[in-house]
C-alpha cells in the first residue's frame, strides 16, 4: 500500500462526510415535508421541482390516497402484499422469457428453483445470484424484473426505516405514515434521480447501454469470441445506488462493461454507500437530534474502518504459501489491492454484495472480516434503509442492557424499551442467525450440499458459510468456488434471504407501531445519554459480542484455520 | 422497629442459610426450575449428562470427566437456587418479625350465643363480633343487630360521630373506627390475611411472586440469547464433524463438553441471581420500614422524574421557631427579649416555647419566679388574634404585655392611642419579605419590637435535594403557606419548585400535569383528601398514620410515617435496576474467556497434518494445561460465579449521587470490564487447581 492509496480512502471517506448531511437533509425533507398538494416552488438543483408531478400521476394512476395514515399492522400489510406481488412478477417473468420480446439471444425459460431463488434474491435486496446473466437472462427480465425490483427493494428498506422514525417521534399516535407514499417518494425523488445521473456518469466511461444482440469478433489469435452487451448502465446504477449489487454481467463489477475504469470504480464504490451513511443523518434530523444521527454514523464507521484495517494489514502482509505480500490473486490489475480491499470491505458492509474482486481469493482474515461484516446483520451503514433499522435494534438491545445500569428502567429517545420491544428486538436478530448456522449445519452434514463445494477444508466450509451469511444477511456477494445453481441450494438460500429480510422487516415495524403509542419520557441528568462517545463503545461492545461472537466458533473452524495454517506455510 | 435491623448486621443468618440450603434443592421441581427459561436449560443439560454418564456406567465406561461435568452442572442449577431461596428466606424473616411487631387488637366473637376474645387477625369472614363503646371495630364489616354512635374521624377526617345501624344504608362499618356509644354486632365482610403486610410477605414468596414489567422484558432478553447460544452450540456439532471429516483427525467432542459450552454461554450468572436481585430490592425495602403493595411499585420508583413533597413534616421541621429579635427604636434587643419572655412563659405553643429558648440562649434570660406577682394570662383567641399577660400589683396592672400578629397589635396600639413606630412597620415587611412571620411584641400598649419566627429548613435536607437534582429528579415542594413565604422556603430548601397556597386538588392537578409530559411522579401523603393523588401518582407513599383510604390509594406504605422517606426508596428502586443492568453486563462480557477457552479446548487436533496440535491450539491464550482441564475450569467458574455474586444481589450495587454518565462510566468499568477480565483469571486460575489436584 502506498500513500496514493491511503490518500484516496482518505478522499473517499471525507466526500461521502461532506455529501452525508446535504443528502440527510434533503432526504428528511422528502419524508417529512407535505408537497404533493402544493405547487412546489423549489430550487432549480432541487429534484423534487421536477418530479412532483410524476408523484401526483403514481397516485393517480394507483388510486392511492396519500393523506391516509396507517397503523403498524396495516403498513406491514401494504409491505407484504407489495413485495408478494413484487416476488410474484419476476417469478414469472423468468419461467416465461423464452416468449416474450428484448430476447435477442433467444435464451430458453429458466427452471422452477433457480426462478424462486432469483425472485427471492431481488425482491429482497438481496441479488444472490445463482445464475450467470449474460446466459441466462433476457433483456425484457433484466430490465422489467431485475431493474424494478432494484428499485423497489430499496425503496421498500427506506419504508421500513421511515415508518420506525415515525415510531420514535410520534406522541402517543399510532400511526406510522403511509407505506405507498414513502415508496413511491423513495423512488420518485431518491432513488431515480441518482439512478440517472449516476448511469450516465457510467456510459459515459464505456459502460454499456443497448438493446443489440451480443457481438462476435474475431480475437488477434483468429478465434471466435461472443461480447456479451446489453442495457446495463441502468441497472448498474440502481445496483449500487440501491445496495443491491446483482451485477448484469456474471462477473459483476470486475467485468470491464459494468466497471471499466478506476474512475467508474471510485464512483460504484461511492454510489453504494452514499445513501446509508446519508440515511444517518436523515434519521437524527428527523428525530430532532442531528447529534444522535451522527453518534450512529460514527458507530457504523468505526466499524466499518476497523474491518478495512485489517483486511488492508492481511492483504499487504507477507503469504508465506505464496511467498509475496500483496497477493493479486482473483483481483483486476486495473484496480490493484487497495480498491479491490475496499470495495470488499464496503460492499460487505452495505449488504450491496456487488464484487470487484474473487472473495474466495482474499487472505483469510481479510475474507473473515467480510463474512463478520455480514453476521453482524448488515449494520454497517448496511443496506439502503435496512441498515439503520438493523442497527437500530443493536441500539435497543444495547440500551435495554446497559441502559439499566444507570438505575432507570431503559429508554431510548424518551420512550421506554419493555418486553414487546425487546421481544422483537430479540426475534430480528434471532431470524438471520438461525439461517446462517442451521442452513450452513444441514449443507455440511449432506451429500447434497456438499457436492457443490469446489475446494475442500475449512476454506470449503468458509465458502457455505458464506453463502448462507450472504443469503440472511441479504448481502447477495459469493465467496464464489461454491456452484449454488441446484435445487438444494436455490431452495434453501432463496427461503434463507426470505427469513433475512422479512423476520426482520415485521418485527421493526412492530417496534415501530408500539413504540409510537407511547409517551416521550424528557430527558433529565439522570437519562441514559445514547448520543455520547461511551454510548458509542457500548453499542460495537454489544454488536461485537452479540452478533460477532456467536459465529466465532463456526469461523474458528473456516477463516482462522486457515490464517493459522496459512502462516505455517499450509494450504489445501 | 429496631429488630428488623439484625437482619442487616450479618448477610447470611445461620437459620436463614439453613433453610435456604434446604430449599435449593426443594427448587430442583421442574414446574419450578421452568419459571427461569435460563436455567431451565442448565436443568435439561444436568439431567441429559448424568442420563449419559449412567448409561455409560452400565455399559462399563467409567468417566471421571464426565462424572466431574455432571456434578458442576448439578451444582450450577443448585447454586442459582440458593441465591433464590436465601433471598426468599431474608425477606420472608424481615415481613416475619415485621408481623409480630404489628399491634393487634383483640376481638369479641360472638358465636352460638357465647363471646369470646381472639385476635382480630384470626377473625374469619362472615364471623360476628360485638362492640361496644370504646371498643375499636376489628375489621370491615356490616351491623347485622343494633345501632351505635361510631367515630370514624380516623378515616374520613370527621370528627364528628356517625350513627350506624342494622338494616337500609348506614349499616356498613370500617375497621380501625372506634364505637361511642351503645353496642352493636358486625358481621365481617372482608378477608383476613389479606392485609399489607400479608400482600408483602406474598411477594417475596416463590410460589405468588409475579415479574415485574422490566424483569419480564428482561427474561425475554436473556431466553432470546439463550436461544442464539443453544443454535450456535447446537449447529457447532455438524461443523466439528464437517471438519474432522475434512482434516482425518480425531475430534472429541461429545456431548456433555458440547452442554458445558452451551452452558458456560447462556447468560447463567443474571439467569441464576435475577429473582434474587428483585425479592432483595423488596426486602431492602422492608428493611427501611417500608411495605411495597408490588414489585412494580419499587421498579417504577427507579424511574420517578418529580417528587411532590408536603412543606411541613418533609422539608421543613413543621413548626415555626424564633430565631431573631428586632427591637423598635429606643428599646433594647435585651429587654425586648425579656418582655417576649415574659409573655410567653405561659405560652405552651412550640412557637411560644421557642422565645423562652430564644431569650435564654442569646440573652442568658432564665424563667422566673412568677409566684410574687399577681398575674393574668390572656389566652389567644381568633377574635383578638393576640395573646399575652398582664402582671397586677395591688389588684392594679402594672404591666401590660401582648404579642400577636402584625395587624392585630398595631390595632391595639394605635387603639391604646399609641402610635405604631415607622422603623417596626419596615421590620415586619421585611421579615414578611424573608418568607419568616412576625410577631409584633406590645409593652403597656406601645410596640416595643418584633420577634421572627422562622420555619426552619431541616438539616440536610438541601444537600439531599441536590443528590436529588444529579441523578435528575425535579422536587416540588406543597405548602397551603403564601406565595412570599413559600418562595422563601423553597429558595433556602432548594427545591426545583413550589405550589403555594395549595388545595388538595393542585396535588392532583400537578401530578397528571407532570404525566402527560411524560414524567413519572412520586408523593407522600396521609390524609384521606391525598388519595386520589396518591392513586394519580406513579408511586404513591401512604404513610401508616395515614387514613385508611390514603393507605389504600397508595401503592407503599411507610411505617415510620417520615415524609422523608420518599427518598430513600427511589434510591431502592435505582439500586434494584442498577444491580441488574451490572450483573447483566457482567454476564454477557464473560462470554469472551470462555470461548477462548472452550474453543480451542475441543477444536485444538483438527487440521494437524500429523502434528501433536492443530492451528487453533493457538488461540489458547490462557495456556491451560489440556483440553479437559480447560472445560471444566470454564463450567467450575461458571457455576462459583454464581455464589460468589449472591452477597452482591442481596445487596445491591451501591447507590450514588452522580449523573448518568458518571455512574455509567463507573459501572461499566466495574462489571464491563471486570466481566472481561474476571474470568480469564478465574478459569486460570482454577485450571492450576485442577490440574495441582489431578482432577482431570
Amino acid at each position: 500500500m502506498n500513500a496514493f492509496d491511503g490518500l484516496q480512502i482518505i478522499v473517499f471517506f471525507g466526500i461521502l462526510i461532506l455529501l452525508t448531511p446535504i443528502l440527510g437533509n434533503y432526504m428528511a425533507k422528502v419524508f417529512s415535508e407535505d408537497f404533493s398538494n402544493q405547487r412546489t416552488k423549489k430550487k432549480f438543483w432541487n429534484p423534487i421541482r421536477y418530479f412532483s408531478w410524476f408523484e401526483k400521476l403514481v397516485y393517480k394512476i394507483c388510486g392511492i390516497k396519500p393523506d391516509e395514515p396507517m397503523n403498524w399492522k396495516t403498513y406491514a400489510v401494504s409491505l407484504l402484499v407489495f413485495n408478494f406481488f413484487g416476488f410474484l412478477l419476476l417469478f414469472i417473468l423468468q419461467l416465461v422469457q423464452k416468449w416474450m420480446p428484448a430476447n435477442p439471444q433467444d435464451l430458453n425459460n429458466i427452471g422452477l428453483a433457480l426462478s424462486f431463488n432469483t425472485a427471492a434474491s431481488f425482491v429482497t435486496n438481496t441479488n444472490w445470484q445463482s445464475y450467470a446473466g449474460e446466459t441466462t437472462m433476457s433483456y425484457a427480465v433484466q430490465m422489467l424484473g431485475l431493474t424494478v425490483q432494484n428499485f423497489l427493494s430499496a425503496a421498500t428498506g427506506i419504508t421500513v426505516i421511515m415508518a420506525l422514525i415515525r415510531g420514535l417521534k410520534n406522541k402517543t399516535n399510532g400511526d406510522i405514515g403511509n407505506f405507498r407514499v414513502d415508496l413511491t417518494r423513495s423512488v420518485v425523488y431518491v432513488l431515480m434521480p441518482l439512478s440517472i445521473v449516476l448511469a450516465l456518469l457510467l456510459v459515459s466511461q464505456g459502460v454499456v447501454q443497448t438493446f443489440d444482440s451480443y457481438v462476435t469478433v474475431q480475437t488477434l489469435e483468429g478465434a471466435e469470441q461472443t461480447i456479451a452487451v446489453g442495457p446495463a448502465a441502468s441497472q448498474i446504477a440502481i445496483k449500487m445506488l440501491g445496495t443491491n449489487g446483482g451485477g448484469f454481467f456474471n462477473a459483476n463489477s470486475a467485468h470491464p462493461f459494468e466497471n471499466p475504469t478506476p474512475f467508474t470504480n471510485f464512483l460504484e464504490m461511492f454510489a453504494l454507500i452514499l445513501i446509508p451513511m446519508a440515511l444517518t443523518y436523515t434519521f437524527g434530523k428527523m428525530i430532532g437530534s442531528v447529534k444522535q444521527g451522527w453518534t450512529i454514523f460514527i458507530a457504523m464507521f468505526v466499524l466499518c474502518i476497523v474491518g478495512l484495517a485489517i483486511m488492508l494489514y492481511s492483504e499487504y502482509s507477507y503469504n508465506p504459501v505464496l511467498q509475496h505480500a500483496g497477493i493479486m490473486e482473483g483481483k483486476e490489475t486495473r484496480f490493484g489491492v487497495m480498491n479491490s480491499v475496499l470495495f470488499a470491505n464496503i460492499t460487505t458492509n452495505v449488504s450491496c454484495g456487488a464484487v470487484n474482486c474473487m472473495h474466495s481469493s482474499l487472505s483469510p482474515m481479510a475474507g473473515m472480516i467480510a463474512t463478520i461484516n455480514m453476521m453482524l446483520g448488515e449494520i454497517v451503514f448496511g443496506g439502503v434503509g435496512a441498515g439503520l433499522y438493523g442497527m437500530l435494534i443493536f441500539v435497543i438491545l444495547t440500551v435495554f442492557i446497559a441502559g439499566l445500569m444507570v438505575g432507570r428502567t431503559p429508554e431510548f429517545l424518551g420512550k421506554k424499551i419493555e418486553a414487546k420491544e425487546v421481544k422483537m428486538a430479540i426475534v430480528a436478530v434471532l431470524a438471520p442467525n438461525f439461517v446462517i448456522l442451521v442452513f450452513t449445519a444441514i449443507a455440511v452434514s449432506l451429500p447434497v450440499g456438499l457436492s457443490s463445494m469446489l475446494n475442500t477444508g475449512a476454506h470449503g466450509f468458509s465458502e457455505i458459510l458464506y453463502a448462507f451469511t450472504s443469503a440472511a444477511a441479504n448481502n447477495g456477494s459469493a465467496f464464489a468456488g461454491l456452484n449454488a445453481n441446484t435445487n438444494f441450494y436455490n431452495i434453501m438460500l432463496g427461503i434463507g434471504m426470505l427469513i433475512g429480510r422479512f423476520a426482520i422487516i415485521v418485527p421493526v415495524l412492530a417496534i415501530a407501531g408500539s413504540l409510537s403509542v407511547k409517551k416521550i419520557v424528557p430527558q433529565s441528568s439522570g437519562t441514559f445519554k445514547t448520543d455520547t462517545g461511551l454510548f458509542i463503545f457500548l453499542l460495537i461492545a454489544i454488536i461485537l459480542i452479540v452478533g460477532a461472537l456467536t459465529h466465532f466458533p463456526a469461523l474458528s473452524l473456516g477463516s482462522i484455520i486457515e490464517h493459522f495454517l496459512m502462516l505455517s506455510g499450509k494450504t489445501f | 422497629m429496631k429488630n428488623n435491623k439484625e437482619y442487616k448486621s450479618s448477610l447470611f443468618d445461620k437459620h436463614i442459610v439453613y433453610n435456604a440450603l434446604i430449599d435449593s434443592f426443594k427448587k430442583m421441581n421442574p414446574r419450578v426450575q421452568l419459571k427461569n427459561p435460563v436455567m431451565f436449560v442448565v436443568y435439561v443439560g444436568s439431567i441429559f449428562t448424568s442420563f449419559l454418564f449412567i448409561e455409560e456406567l452400565i455399559a462399563g465406561n467409567f468417566s471421571g470427566f464426565n462424572l466431574q461435568i455432571t456434578i458442576w452442572l448439578w451444582f450450577t442449577v443448585l447454586f442459582a437456587n440458593f441465591a433464590e431461596a436465601i433471598a426468599e428466606g431474608r425477606g420472608k424473616a424481615q415481613a416475619e418479625s415485621l408481623r409480630k411487631l404489628k399491634t393487634n387488637t383483640f376481638a369479641r366473637k360472638f358465636e352460638n350465643g357465647k363471646e369470646s376474645k381472639i385476635l382480630s387477625s384470626e377473625l374469619k369472614l362472615h364471623d360476628v363480633v360485638i362492640c361496644e363503646v370504646n371498643d375499636i371495630i376489628p375489621a370491615d364489616g356490616e351491623v347485622i343487630e343494633g345501632i351505635a354512635t361510631v367515630d370514624e374521624s380516623a378515616i374520613t377526617g370527621e370528627s364528628a360521630p356517625v350513627i350506624r345501624e342494622s338494616g337500609g344504608d348506614r349499616s356498613a362499618v370500617t375497621g380501625g373506627t372506634k364505637v361511642l356509644s351503645d353496642k352493636i354486632f358486625v358481621q365481617i365482610t372482608s378477608e383476613q390475611g389479606n392485609t399489607f403486610l400479608d400482600r408483602m410477605i406474598a411477594l417475596v414468596e416463590g410460589a405468588k411472586r409475579k415479574k415485574t414489567p422490566n424483569e419480564i422484558a428482561l427474561t425475554i432478553l436473556l431466553s432470546g440469547l439463550t436461544i442464539i447460544f443453544l443454535l450456535a452450540v447446537v449447529t457447532l456439532y455438524p461443523f466439528a464433524m464437517y471438519a474432522k471429516n475434512a482434516s482425518g483427525d480425531t475430534l472429541n467432542l461429545t456431548i456433555p463438553i458440547l452442554v458445558s459450552l452451551l452452558v458456560c454461554l447462556i447468560p447463567t450468572t443474571i439467569g441464576g441471581l435475577l429473582s434474587a436481585i428483585g425479592i432483595s430490592g423488596m426486602d431492602r425495602l422492608v428493611s427501611h420500614n417500608v411495605i411495597a403493595k408490588s414489585g412494580r411499585a419499587v421498579e417504577a420508583s427507579g424511574d420517578i422524574d418529580v417528587l411532590l413533597l408536603d412543606k411541613t413534616g418533609t422539608i421543613t421541621l413543621g413548626n415555626r421557631m424564633a430565631t431573631e429579635f428586632y427591637p423598635t427604636h429606643g428599646i433594647t434587643e435585651n429587654h425586648l427579649a425579656e418582655i417576649s419572655q415574659l409573655a410567653s412563659l405561659s405560652d405552651d405553643t412550640p412557637e411560644g416555647r421557642s422565645i423562652v429558648i430564644l431569650a435564654k440562649e442569646k440573652f442568658n434570660i432564665r424563667g422566673r419566679d412568677l409566684s410574687q406577682f399577681q398575674i393574668k394570662h390572656i389566652p389567644f383567641t381568633a377574635q383578638t388574634r393576640m395573646s399575652g399577660i398582664d402582671i397586677f400589683t395591688n389588684e392594679k396592672i402594672e404591666t401590660s404585655i401582648r404579642k400577636g400578629a402584625a395587624y392585630s397589635i398595631k390595632d391595639y396600639v394605635i387603639s391604646s392611642e399609641n402610635e405604631f413606630p415607622q422603623d417596626l412597620e419596615k421590620i415586619v415587611m421585611q421579615v414578611a419579605m424573608e418568607g419568616s412571620t412576625p410577631l409584633v411584641v406590645s409593652e403597656n400598649g406601645k410596640a416595643i419590637g418584633v420577634i421572627k419566627l422562622k420555619d426552619i429548613v431541616k438539616g440536610g435536607i438541601k444537600e439531599r435535594f441536590e443528590q436529588l437534582r444529579k441523578i435528575g429528579i425535579k422536587t416540588i415542594m406543597i405548602t397551603g403557606d403564601n406565595q412570599l413565604t413559600a418562595s422563601a422556603i423553597a429558595a433556602e430548601a432548594g427545591v426545583d419548585d413550589y405550589i403555594a397556597e395549595a388545595k388538595p386538588e393542585d396535588k392532583l392537578r400537578k401530578i397528571r400535569e407532570e404525566q402527560a409530559e411524560g414524567r413519572l411522579v412520586a408523593m407522600i401523603g396521609d390524609g384521606t383528601n391525598d388519595a386520589p393523588a396518591l392513586a394519580q401518582a406513579d408511586v404513591g407513599v401512604a404513610m401508616n398514620t395515614g387514613t385508611q383510604a390514603a393507605r389504600e390509594a397508595g401503592n407503599m406504605v411507610d411505617l415510620d410515617s417520615n415524609p422523608t422517606k420518599l427518598i430513600e426508596i427511589v434510591e431502592i428502586g435505582k439500586q434494584l435496576l442498577m444491580t441488574r443492568g451490572a450483573l447483566t453486563t457482567f454476564s454477557i462480557a464473560n462470554d469472551i474467556a470462555k470461548y477462548f477457552a472452550i474453543i480451542p479446548a475441543i477444536f485444538a487436533g483438527l487440521y494437524a497434518f500429523g502434528g501433536a496440535t492443530g492451528p487453533l491450539s493457538k488461540l489458547n491464550i490462557m495456556y491451560l494445561q489440556s483440553p479437559e482441564s480447560a472445560i471444566l475450569s470454564s463450567i467450575i467458574f461458571n457455576a462459583i460465579i454464581i455464589v460468589a455474586l449472591i452477597p452482591l444481589a442481596l445487596k445491591g450495587v451501591k447507590f450514588r449521587a452522580m449523573s448518568s454518565s458518571a455512574i455509567l462510566g463507573r459501572n461499566l468499568l466495574i462489571y464491563g470490564l471486570g466481566g472481561v477480565i474476571a474470568p480469564f483469571v478465574g478459569i486460570k486460575g482454577i485450571d492450576l487447581i485442577i490440574n495441582f489436584l489431578h482432577l482431570v
